[in-house]
């Protein structure tokens, strides 16, 4: 079984490699707040037509919103 | 930059989403060849090109990579620009990634069915596809982690880790399976050979779905369900703490493949304990996903697209358990080389990755073309209840086939002989391969309730691509 000589020691540096990352991204501050970013991908509204006023895509296509509206 | 003109590539997102919904059909609409096969063996004459040997791989690469693969394409570059707030890394790179993955699909058709194969399973495909894989892999890298570089919010939302896992590890199994010396242009042979082989196959096999068919797919459910569900999911630490505990134990569960081969027993138990553990962070993610509803359970009535993201949720939770069990040395002697096993790939396929990715396309198609919603929610509902229907008499028919299979090669008469003859096995099997046609016919045809909602949603509309908001940082 010389293929595991190959096999687990490369798991065994991935799992080195994500525990570096991990580490890192703790150090960061990428998991200090664990509430808000749920939150935060709801603010951004990706509907179109939904309350984007003033934006760009409005006055792209007024006519056709109306017509779906 | 500052412009108001500036917009997110949506581009690349159309393309995606709506091959996705082209390969799903070919890709299932060969499944359905291939099930009809099975009862009728010579339905194709005996034409080489279309005998089921053939066929069966450019199935799995066809409703994995094609259709999996595009939507998995589609979701994560409409994610990593809606939650980093920027428009894709290297836009010409990320149109290579579609124009070279369709290349992929092509050739993929054209070279299985002539029985050009590596015969790796699920990497069928021979070397000089594999070095185009590569090539639009290193692409897909360049642009995903280009975006997140780019990112105008400094939070990396937990979808983006799961789909970053997800192409990261791709590349590396992706390499180390397909290590082959090639002798011409169209045949390869691989550095491995025998037991060697065969671990490296499951150590790829098991991975691809861990990676490509379970983190990519979260990286999905992970956006999409809060999104559609209008809530935030239901613990974000979770959600982290799940993506962790996935990564971290996910490599080596590929033996329980192997139960009871020339693989070393210890490797073969390593491979049962881990898939054993595997089943805290899967429900971990899947009540954290099906919870994202809680006190909002009556939007399940009305709205068809939280009707697959939830159901495909049920789906994980079901497979995420029954395949530990499988992974049971003693219940592996019973379902291994049985129907039972195509039972649980296909509720974790048709199930999980199937409705989970349908539900996205949903959402993203009338996005993609400034619509709010398809064409008719009423056909999204319609297209739901075949699914579903469809794949709960496809995994029903395969578990009692495969029970029956398994228990009928088991049982041996007082004197030590084989009580059943194989043909007798196969044959007990048949009303069932019937119904598991019948669940794969609802399947497609709900895909083509899909293409013809999908067409209606976008024919004579305008591609129309979002302008990227001003970024405000939070204030909490």
């Amino acid at each position: 079984m010389d293929i595991l000589y190959l096999l687990v020691p490369l798991s065994v540096v991935l799992v080195l490699l994500i525990a570096g990352v991990l580490w890192y991204a703790v150090r960061s501050g990428q998991f200090d707040d664990l509430e808000g970013p749920g939150f935060k991908v709801l603010l951004d509204d990706d509907t179109p037509q939904a309350g984007e006023a003033g934006s760009a895509e409005q006055h792209a296509e007024p006519a056709r919103r109306q017509v779906e509206g | 930059m500052s412009t108001a003109a500036e917009t997110y590539n949506y581009q690349v997102v159309r393309q995606f989403a709506i091959v996705t919904v082209i390969w799903g059909i070919v890709g299932m609409l060969v499944g359905v060849i291939i099930a009809t096969q099975l009862i009728f063996p010579d339905l194709t004459h005996g034409i080489a090109w279309l005998s089921y040997g053939r066929l069966r791989p450019l199935h799995t690469n066809a409703v994995i990579f094609a259709f999996g693969g595009s939507a998995l394409f589609a979701t994560s570059y409409y994610v990593v620009q809606r939650t980093c707030q920027a428009r894709l890394f290297a836009g010409p790179l990320a149109a290579f990634t579609f124009w070279g993955w369709q290349a992929v699909i092509v050739l993929a058709a054209v070279t299985l069915p002539l029985g050009i194969t590596t015969s790796h399973e699920y990497a069928e495909l021979e070397w000089p596809i594999d070095v185009l894989i590569t090539l639009v892999w290193v692409a897909y890298a360049v642009v995903f982690f280009g975006t997140i570089a780019k990112r105008k919010t400094p939070h990396i939302y937990v979808a983006n880790w799961f789909f970053g896992a997800f192409i990261l590890t791709v590349a590396l199994l992706h390499v180390v399976n397909s290590a082959q010396i090639p002798v011409t242009w169209w045949k390869s042979y691989y550095v491995y050979a025998g037991v060697q082989d065969a671990m490296v196959q499951w150590w790829y096999g098991h991975n691809a779905v861990g990676f490509f068919l379970t983190a990519g797919f979260l990286g999905m459910m992970y956006y999409f369900v809060p999104k559609q569900a209008g809530r935030p999911i239901y613990s974000y630490r979770l959600s982290v703490v799940h993506f962790w505990a996935l990564i971290f134990t996910y490599m080596w569960a590929g033996p329980h493949h192997l139960h009871y081969t020339a693989l070393p027993d210890w490797a073969q138990s390593i491979g049962m304990i881990f898939s054993l553990i595997l089943l805290a962070p899967s429900w971990g993610g899947m009540i954290n996903g099906i919870m994202t509803l809680s006190g909002a359970w009556h939007k399940l009535r009305t709205d068809p697209l939280l009707k697959f993201m939830i159901v495909s949720l049920s789906f994980y939770g079901m497979s995420t358990f029954e395949g530990p069990m499988m992974s049971i040395k003693t219940v592996n002697a019973l379902s291994h080389y049985t129907d039972w096993t195509i039972g649980h790939v296909h509720s974790g396929a048709l199930g999980w990755v199937g409705m989970i990715s349908i539900g996205c396309i949903y959402y993203l198609i009338p996005r993609m073309f400034g619509r709010t919603e398809m064409h008719s929610v009423g056909l999204v509902t319609l297209h739901f209840w075949v699914a579903t229907i469809g794949i709960v008499l496809y995994i029903a028919a395969m578990w009692i086939a495969g029970v029956t299979q398994g228990l009928m090669w088991r049982a041996v008469n007082p004197d030590g002989t084989l009580t059943y003859t194989f043909v007798e096995s196969t044959r007990a099997s048949m009303p069932f391969y019937w119904i598991r046609l019948g669940g794969g016919l609802l399947y497609l045809s709900g895909m083509l309730i899909m293409a013809y909602n999908v067409w209606k949603t976008i024919a004579g509309r305008k591609a129309t691509d979002a302008p990227i908001p001003a970024y405000a940082p939070a204030h909490a």
